[in-house]
């Protein structure tokens, strides 16, 4: 009886709310902070709606959230950026195949007083090593963010065993990207960032870019069809289309061509061996 | 005023809350005609009494019977001593009244115009009855009940929160009321009032029911020392 | 974006009024009567049932989104609605946080009109239900401002709405959720104008709301 009460009164919201949004097509899209609010949806999506008159809607969590919305089954499509959590989620079923789409990189963020002395470095791991030794203050997003998990793998790769070794100085913020520079920006703290948030980002306040340009510093996007064997209900046609778009010339030049400021964000890679 | 409900019988009527006891053994028959009035000092249980009469209060033991027709709750009606007006116009606090009772919606609205005409309230029919004066909203409680035709009517300190002159307005309505055939059982403390009003006393102390005397020789030569004792304190 | 009152911001306006007028007509919908049946009526259980719900007028929205969330996950049990990430789900979110309020508040209103009514209304031979419809309209003026309160509570909340919303650009980006965006961004100018937006609804609203009141009261008393 209750149950009943309660379907009906969902179905009374869907019915008052369905009249605006009823005719549209549109695939779910869980993603990356760092591509919602770096501003590049907003720039190629448009162009991939023109065409095909499919909507994209797009959650932006951590790379590690978004996954497990995926898992959830409450997305269609998957654009993310660590490696090798897609590539788990791929061998659990849960997603069809990992397509390589753009990358940029991760810049290290200091303040200009710069404490540790890291400045103008090209090597990371030096420089997260001097942080350590300075015992300055480090902003970690410990979201589990592809951001998070690249933090993790840099300082394990420098000899630091982070969760034991981590002090005062290490601030464990556990949220997004902006909410991690932000922090950084009013305790002039380090920031492992990625290149497209720092961009758009507009409250720094005393920070820079320190230490940029090493190889390690790279960061990979990729993209997948969840599994509709998992989840029926997957649109897979049009999350397919979506995919076929991003990966093919034309969205690749959609990628290529959002700036701020002039300076590229994001680097197409599609089709390459290994990205 | 068919199939008459009373005498009102209260048989060794007791009500006690708390392990207080209000109401004390109260036996006596309330008949048709005579306006009775129950007086005593405060505290004695007047209102008690009167709303275990009325039905809003059960009785701990004892038994209260309406002797008459079956009981119907329409034929009876009580006046509080702090009227509640609903927060909508006098009219429809009369209109309310009357559908509870079952009356016929057509006939509601001329019933509650009729009767706010002769409690001379007509000119304010359509105003909000909480923002009437005390003396009007008393007026409109007394119409709200005596629009349901009653065959008796329960008055609880009708005029206790109002100044003199509304209260001589009330006391005149209730005579009115009462030529028009109702039985009328009112509590007061007011020794003038009763005088004024009642044909018979029954007076309260402690809730026991010390005496019931027709209203001359009550005030005369009361039969009990506690009226005597409250006659010769509270007249001057 | 602000000043320029573009369509986008006028979008995100109306959404938000949209989705939280619509949970606070279905939540005073439901809460209303249950208040005014707590109030009035005598149940096993009675006493329980205000304490519960006095204490989820504190629910905090992201409990409240969460269980939302898992419910209309497509593994949760009402998974096949397939509304998550609508402006529907979050109008479920909105309900649930604030039909308490409703209900709670309401009822203590309510109850403490009872007390003064309850001999004249049985007097009169009203029964249970009479009395709480009676009731319900008697304090009609006070449950608009409880009524407001809980508009209040959901068109500020942003914890509930963001997950089971999405904060998806154009189909359930709301004033909160846009200012947390906005905060993430780091565009704090930008996201304090919004709040100053939300804030003068908000306020409207109620200047217009409390102005009925006293002239609805001056006349009804």
């Amino acid at each position: 009886m209750r149950q009943r009460i309660f379907r009906n009164i969902l179905i009374f919201i869907v019915l008052l709310h369905s009249f605006s949004a009823s005719a549209q097509r549109f695939i779910t899209v869980a993603s990356t902070t760092s591509t919602e609010q770096s501003g590049l949806f907003r720039h190629i999506l448009p162009v991939f709606e023109k065409k095909t008159g499919i909507q994209v809607r797009v959650v932006a969590l951590g790379t590690g959230q978004a996954l497990d919305m995926a898992r959830r089954g409450d997305a269609d499509v998957v654009f993310v950026h660590a490696k090798s959590a897609e590539e788990r989620f791929v061998a659990e079923g849960y997603g069809l195949k990992r397509l390589p789409v753009m990358y940029n990189d991760f810049v290290l963020i200091g303040p200009k007083s710069d404490p540790a002395k890291i400045a103008g470095g090209k090597d990371i791991l030096e420089a997260l090593r001097k942080i350590k030794g300075a015992a300055a203050p480090f902003v970690s997003r410990g979201d589990r963010s592809g951001t998070h998990m690249a933090e993790l793998a840099l300082w394990k790769q420098s000899g630091i065993e982070i969760d034991k070794e981590k002090g005062s100085w290490y601030r464990d913020t556990g949220q997004g990207m902006g909410p991690a520079l932000n922090t950084a920006s009013s305790m002039n703290g380090y920031v492992l960032a990625d290149r497209g948030t720092w961009l758009s980002f507009k409250n720094r306040g005393d920070l820079a870019i320190l230490v940029e340009g090493d190889q390690r510093l790279f960061n990979r996007y990729g993209v997948i069809l969840v599994s509709p064997e998992k989840h029926k209900h997957v649109k897979k046609d049009m999350g397919q289309a979506f995919i076929d778009w991003v990966v093919s010339p034309d969205g690749q030049k959609a990628i290529a061509g959002y700036k701020i400021g002039g300076e590229q964000l994001f680097f197409p890679n599609a089709g390459q061996e290994g990205a | 005023m068919s199939a008459a409900m009373l005498p009102l019988v209260l048989d060794s009527l007791t009500f006690g809350i708390n392990g207080k006891t209000i109401i004390d053994r109260v036996t006596v028959e309330i008949g048709a005609g005579p306006r009775t009035i129950i007086l005593g000092p405060n505290g004695a249980g007047k209102s008690v009494l009167m709303r275990l009469c009325h039905g809003l209060l059960a009785p701990t033991s004892g038994s209260i019977a309406w002797r008459g027709a079956a009981n119907g709750r329409n034929r009876q009606a009580m006046v509080f001593q702090r009227p509640v007006m609903l927060r909508r116009s006098a009219l429809a606090n009369i209109v309310y009244g009357l559908k509870l009772a079952g009356v016929a919606p057509r006939e509601r609205e001329l019933r509650a115009r009729d009767v706010l005409e002769a409690v001379g309230l007509a000119d304010v029919a359509d105003q909000s009855a909480r923002v009437l004066s005390g003396g009007e909203q008393q007026r409109l409680a007394l119409a709200r009940a005596w629009a349901l035709g009653p065959e008796v009517l329960f008055l609880d300190e009708p005029t206790a929160n109002l100044d003199p002159g509304a209260a001589r307005d009330v006391e005149t309505l209730i005579g009115q009321i009462r030529a028009g055939g109702t039985k009328i059982v009112m509590t007061t403390h007011n020794l003038g009032q009763a005088r004024r009003l009642a044909d018979e006393i029954l007076f309260l102390d402690r809730g026991r029911l010390v005496e019931r005397s027709p209203v001359e020789s009550f005030f005369r030569q009361p039969a009990s020392p506690e009226a005597a004792a409250f006659i010769k304190e509270e007249l001057p | 974006m602000i000043l320029g009152f573009d369509p986008k911001l006028i979008e995100i306006v109306l959404l938000s009024v949209r989705v939280s007028l619509t949970a606070v007509v279905i939540a005073s919908a439901l809460g209303l009567p249950l208040g005014a049946a707590i109030a009035v009526g005598r149940f096993p259980g009675r006493q329980a049932l205000i304490v519960l719900l006095n204490a989820l007028m504190g629910l905090p929205p992201v409990v409240a989104g969460l269980v939302v969330y898992l419910m209309l996950s497509r593994a949760g049990p009402l998974g096949d609605f397939g509304i998550l990430f609508t402006p529907a789900a979050m109008v479920v979110a909105q309900t649930i946080l604030i039909l308490p309020i409703v209900a709670a508040l309401s009822r203590q209103v309510i109850e403490d009109a009872w007390q003064e009514y309850r001999e004249q209304l049985r007097s009169l031979g009203a029964g249970p239900l009479t009395a709480a419809l009676t009731l319900l309209w008697d304090t009609r003026f006070s449950l608009v401002t409880i009524v407001l309160a809980g508009f209040g509570r959901a068109a500020a909340e942003v914890g509930a709405v963001i997950i089971v919303g999405g904060n998806i650009d154009g189909v359930t980006r709301v004033m909160t959720t846009a200012i947390a965006l906005e905060t993430s961004k780091g565009d704090l100018p930008l996201a304090l104008g919004l709040g100053v937006i939300l804030l003068s609804l908000v306020l409207a609203l109620n200047a217009g709301a409390y102005w009925v009141k006293e002239a609805a009261q001056r006349r009804y008393g």
